[in-house]
């Protein structure tokens, strides 16, 4: 085993995705490098990869949530953009943890919805959703109709 | 401001729920990062060394896979900070290898156990169960404290 040095040492870095009709990933670009100190940032196909001292990115992500407050999402992220042990341009195929994201941007329009109807409606007077826990019991109905079924 | 756990621990839904409400979301970035910006032994990709299984003892027993022990040792710790949790309960974007699987059900077990406010929620199938889904994470974490 070698020594392994670290980089980066003392930085975030955050990812900004985001899902809009009227911001794309280059406008967040550019309002980012406006604004940046000496932060990283890299332009993905679904946001940034903003790398930097902690409160540099919060201060930055700040900025680029004012753009579309409902559709912009981010996240912490492990390693730095375009670290080679993640960076597909090294590995090939999705880089890990991409699939993960791909699936939530399917579910993200209905949290971006949420978000724009929370503004407009009380979150007390909206209806719990469904517990997922909850195994409802097989009511007699139900169990007459399969006895009736298995019978024929 | 709490610390939350987030199940999937990448998820990026409820990583950003949870700082937009002004609370911590523990999520596997931190504990990959803290691996990552540490000097030692050159472990790629995710610099879990022989050490990390050792670790993982305190949460799960010997005889229990390396992989699941070296995996709670990412999680553990932050199950162990953790004030509060979401968990989302068809995730099913968390599936991987038989070490996943299982630390998977480890990290659901423990928080059971742990006497925190919990919130077990389903992804949101249509634009109303957005609204609630939203609805259903704003009104748990307001009863956090902290701002809102």
């Amino acid at each position: 085993m070698t020594e392994y040095t670290p980089t980066h040492v003392g930085t975030v870095t955050k990812y900004v995705v985001v899902e809009s009709f009227e911001v794309t990933p280059t406008d967040l670009a550019l309002r980012g490098y406006e604004i940046s100190k000496g932060t990283m940032i890299k332009e993905t196909c679904f946001g940034l990869v903003v790398n930097g001292k902690e409160e540099e990115v919060d201060r930055i992500v700040t900025e680029l949530r004012k753009m579309d407050p409902d559709h912009i999402f981010v996240k912490d992220r492990g390693f730095p953009p375009g670290d080679s042990r993640r960076c597909r341009a090294n590995l090939g195929g999705a880089r890990p943890g991409y699939h993960g994201m791909e699936y939530e941007m399917t579910v993200i329009p209905y949290v971006s919805h949420g978000l724009e109807a929370l503004e407009k409606r009380d979150a007390a007077a909206v209806p719990a959703p469904k517990d997922p826990l909850e195994k409802p019991a097989l009511d007699i109905l139900t169990l007459k109709k399969l006895i009736k079924a298995q019978e024929s | 401001m709490a610390k939350v756990f987030i199940y999937p621990a990448t998820s990026l839904i409820l990583s950003d729920l949870v700082s937009r409400h002004g609370h911590t979301p523990l999520s596997s970035a931190i504990a990959v990062r803290e691996r990552i910006q540490t000097a030692g032994l050159e472990s790629p990709p995710l610099q879990i060394t022989p050490e990390e299984p050792k670790k993982g003892l305190k949460w799960a027993a010997v005889e229990v896979p390396a992989g699941v022990r070296g995996r709670m040792s990412l999680y553990g710790p932050m199950i162990e900070q953790a004030e509060a949790a979401i968990i989302i309960n068809d995730a099913d974007l968390a599936f991987g290898c038989m070490g996943c699987a299982r630390t998977n059900e480890l990290i659901k077990f423990l928080l059971r156990q742990k006497d925190i406010p919990k919130l077990d929620l389903n992804y949101p199938k249509n634009e109303e169960e957005g609204v609630q889904f939203v609805a259903a994470i704003k009104r748990f974490l307001g009863e956090l404290g902290g701002p809102k």
